[in-house]
């Protein structure tokens, strides 16, 4: 022990890092939500084409990225488990069922496009097609009924603020998918993609209304109406209007910056109403889950030096495919 | 309804051996992927061009079904054995959380890039994508396998209760993490991808080459390839299967070294003995003898003295602590007694194959024994088989505990799941995963039967026809 000398015994430069982490770890989930988010909708919106070629460029859109974006909820499971091992523990055995209803969903939208492409015969493809979509809403419908329940603490499989939740987080994904479409695409295929935009801000506008009601009238120990949440509150307002005007202006990829914003919102809105609390069904503070220093120490300073990498990635990645999306890519 | 005990090992047993096969695969194909992607940067051969094609289909099937069984495992880490997770989570969540984060992420954007870019990056970025989605797989082995090996040989913790709670804190992380398994369980891991990548390889070129007739002059459309993809897997596996059984010998020393109840397990001692010898092959001499396989009532061939030689390093006298010994109850030894030497016989007859193999590219006949290559298809998956054998010798040899000596199985699993629950997602899983595996094998098949691209449709084929040295130099 006495070989790590304060490095096992103190924080690092003495920052607070149970906080940081706390918010580290929803900010990962943010992280996903965000970009595996617009999969989602893209996924989602493959139900309304029709037509092969079109279905064609919306695989080809999200090709080479869902699966560098879904590693983020995979780094977020580990990242929770890394700092919050109880937490980690208690919420997924809780929701046991639950857990493995997204896992299902996420197997299908994983498989389903790799599939899609394999054979080119149409009952193959309507399935793998179907397939898709169903996966693409399911799994963010059930990570929504996680995250009501992670802060509510109900722990049956479904509740009704579960449900709102999760439409409400679907909804979010559709206006994420059109907002990467439309910026993505071309010609008639943009605009009916377009057209989608405020039919499904709208529709999250509404759940995200109706579950702060629920809120106010219901849960009043989580203080909706304090400060920082209403400022939350009016952040997503003012993106979600931001969205509207760009997509009417044809400023897509405009349109699509503001979703970041709106999906951190919506983050920040469950962590704010959490602390300090990191488990509310046990009552387990975010102090009381933390892991010894040494393993948080040691943690920080990985994700200090890996986080930097990892967006380098990223960003090689994005900007290798940026651009509009050419029909009939494939395999190098 | 199950036991939520039996039901949670059963259903994480079952994920597991169905997850290793496309990480086997991932990890295997990436240092051949890295060679043909340099050869066919650096020569206007076409026929590496069409290689690294083929074979980037298959790897990147297999790593989308990996990624989707992968995340199961680790979430059933809280969702199944939650008292493991909350007792251990200082030691085994770090490692975890570095693996997203060091080389899932390297590896899934990076193949991307690899997958949809060629026509899009500079040689040197794609040569780069390439080694980052091959680093990226032997990474996410570095760390699953530094968690897996603490739980062997678990170094570098205290053991404290905190309201009642076992708590496995970490107080040393360097002789944690770099605990006495994880080279062993590396080397021997790893070389055993690549060794099963190679038998499978050879296996599919065989196929070829015997349903074909391809000889080696033959300069029909995809004879090249088959005969090249042959050739390179062979130099592989004559490299890595001997090596594999000379590891797994020094290995197997390692293991009675520091876990003498799973070595008495591989070798069914039940009580302390000397000169225990070592059955290469066995028969029960009744039913009973399959399930409880004690030494005595084998009929077999066994080295006298073998099993001390081996635990021991060359000493036949050497004494083997028998299974009675230890305070503890015995794994289930008859499964770990059979996949041992499941294991071992599949790493002999590989080195058999090469060698066969090797000679008769000696004596210029490796396109014409038709019973090689029958052996090579009939081999083609028995890597992977090895694999998955190895590791049940390593986990259920682990056995009664979840981390050695520290938490039983028992102990870890989830306090508040119920027997319906666990039985229900065991159910599912069984279905879906066959699912799975029935759909991945269909697809290999297709992308197997289709075989190479044209080389017509290569860009190096057009820029760079020269029929004349197509056939002659592989
Ligand atoms: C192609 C696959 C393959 C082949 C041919 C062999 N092995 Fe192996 N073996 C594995 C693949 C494997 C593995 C990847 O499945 C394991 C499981 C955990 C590990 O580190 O490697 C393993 C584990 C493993 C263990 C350790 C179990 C533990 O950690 O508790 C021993 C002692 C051996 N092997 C010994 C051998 C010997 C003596 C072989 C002689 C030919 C051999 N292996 C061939
Ligand atoms: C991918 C190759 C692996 C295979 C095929 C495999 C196989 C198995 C099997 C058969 C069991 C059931 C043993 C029993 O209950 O009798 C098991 C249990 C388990 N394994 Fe593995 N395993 C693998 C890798 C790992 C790794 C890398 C880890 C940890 C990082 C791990 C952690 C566990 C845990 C926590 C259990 C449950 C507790 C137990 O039953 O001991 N396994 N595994
Ligand atoms: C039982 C413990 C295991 C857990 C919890 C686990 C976890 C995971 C997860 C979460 C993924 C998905 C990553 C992504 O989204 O890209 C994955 C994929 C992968 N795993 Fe495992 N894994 C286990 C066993 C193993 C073992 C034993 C190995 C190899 C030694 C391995 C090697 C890989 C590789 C190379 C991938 C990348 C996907 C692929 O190449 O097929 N895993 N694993």
């Amino acid at each position: 022990m006495t070989e790590y000398g304060a490095f096992a015994t103190d924080p690092l430069f003495g920052l607070p890092l149970q906080e940081l982490w706390f918010g580290l770890v929803f900010f990962i989930l943010g992280m996903f939500l965000f970009l595996d988010g617009f999969d989602f909708g893209v996924g989602a919106l493959f139900a309304t084409r029709e037509d092969d070629e079109e279905r064609e460029t919306l695989l080809a859109a999200i090709g080479p990225f869902w699966d560098g974006n879904e590693v983020w909820l995979v780094v977020f499971g580990g990242a929770l488990f890394a700092a919050f091992p109880a937490v980690y523990a208690n919420l997924f055995s809780r929701h046991y069922l639950l857990m493995f209803a997204i896992l299902g969903a996420l197997i299908l939208r994983g498989l389903a496009p790799e599939m899609y492409e394999q054979r080119h015969d149409e009952a193959w493809q309507t399935w793998w097609g179907r397939a898709f979509v169903v996966g693409s809403v399911s799994a963010p419908f059930f990570l929504g009924v996680f995250a009501a329940h992670w802060l509510l603490g109900v722990e049956s499989l479904l509740s009704l603020p579960g449900v709102v939740v999760g439409l409400a987080v679907v909804a979010l994904t559709v206006v994420a998918g059109v907002g990467f479409l439309a910026m993505k695409t071309r010609g008639s295929l943009q605009r009916d993609v377009a057209d989608y935009g405020p039919r499904a801000m709208a529709a999250y506008l509404a759940l995200v209304v109706v579950t702060l009601g629920y809120l106010v009238a219901v849960r009043p120990d989580l203080g909706v109406l304090a400060p920082v949440p209403l400022a939350l509150v009016a952040v997503t307002l003012a993106a979600a209007a931001g969205y509207l005007l760009a997509l009417r202006e044809g400023r897509y990829a405009l349109a699509f910056g503001t979703v970041p914003v709106l999906v951190f919102a919506f983050v920040a809105l469950v962590a704010t109403l959490m602390f300090p609390l990191a488990d509310p069904a046990t009552g387990l503070t975010v102090a009381d889950a933390i892991v010894s220093v040494l393993p948080l120490n040691i943690m920080s300073v990985a994700s200090a030096l890996l986080l930097p990498l990892v967006f380098t990635y990223f960003g090689i990645l994005y900007s290798t495919f940026s651009g509009p999306i050419e029909t009939g890519e494939s395999y190098s | 309804m199950l036991d939520p005990v039996i039901a949670s090992r059963l259903q994480f047993a079952l994920t597991t051996i169905v997850h290793i096969i496309f990480p086997v695969m991932s990890m295997g194909l990436a240092p051949f992927l890295i060679y043909f992607t340099w050869k066919d940067i650096r020569t206007d051969d076409p026929v590496y061009e069409q290689l690294r094609r083929f074979w980037t289909k298959i790897f990147a099937v297999s790593f989308v079904v990996g990624t989707v069984t992968g995340i199961v495992l680790e979430f059933e880490f809280g969702t199944n054995f939650a008292a493991f997770s909350t007792a251990a989570g200082e030691l085994f969540g770090g490692p975890l959380a570095t693996e997203g984060m060091m080389a899932f992420m390297l590896e899934a954007t990076f193949l991307g890039v690899f997958v949809f870019g060629r026509e899009k990056v500079s040689d040197a970025l794609y040569m780069v994508s390439a080694v980052a989605v091959g680093l990226g797989t032997w990474l996410s082995a570095v760390w699953i396998l530094v968690a897996n090996s603490w739980m062997q040989t678990p170094r570098g913790y205290e053991l404290a209760r905190e309201s009642g709670q076992l708590v496995v804190s970490l107080v040393d992380p360097i002789a944690a993490y770099a605990n006495p398994r994880f080279p062993w369980m590396f080397v021997h891991m790893q070389n055993a991808a690549v060794l099963s990548v190679a038998l499978f390889m050879a296996g599919v070129a065989a196929y070829h080459v015997w349903q074909r007739g391809i000889s080696a002059d033959d300069d029909r459309e995809g004879a090249r390839f088959w005969r090249k993809t042959l050739k390179v897997a062979l130099v592989v596996l004559l490299v890595t299967a001997p090596f594999q059984a000379i590891h797994g010998d020094a290995y197997g020393r390692h293991v009675y070294e520091t876990q003498p109840q799973k070595f008495a397990a591989m070798e069914a001692v039940w009580e302390t003995d000397s000169y225990v010898p070592e059955y290469i092959f066995a028969v029960p001499t009744s039913l009973d003898g399959i399930t409880d396989p004690r030494a005595k009532e084998l009929f077999g061939i066994g080295i006298p003295g073998g099993a001390s030689w081996l635990a021991s390093g060359g000493d036949p006298q050497a004494e083997i602590t028998g299974l009675n010994e230890f305070g503890t109850e015995a794994p289930p030894v008859a499964v770990v007694f059979w996949s041992f030497r499941l294991m071992v016989a599949a790493g002999f007859w590989f080195i058999l194959l090469a060698f066969w193999a090797a000679y008769r590219w000696w004596t210029d006949e490796l396109y014409d024994d038709d019973l090689l290559h029958k052996a090579f298809v009939g081999s083609s998956l028995l890597g992977i088989f090895a694999v998955e054998v190895g590791w049940i010798v390593t986990e259920v040899g682990r056995q009664p505990w979840v981390i050695q000596g520290v938490l039983r199985t028992s102990e870890g699993v989830s306090p508040g799941l119920t027997g319906f629950e666990a039985t229900l997602t065991l159910v599912g899983f069984a279905v879906v995963y066959t699912g799975l595996l029935a759909l991945y094998t269909y697809v290999i098949r297709r992308i197997i039967r289709e075989g190479p691209p044209s080389v017509d449709d290569t860009a190096a084929g057009s820029e760079a026809a020269s029929p004349a040295g197509v056939t002659g130099d592989d």
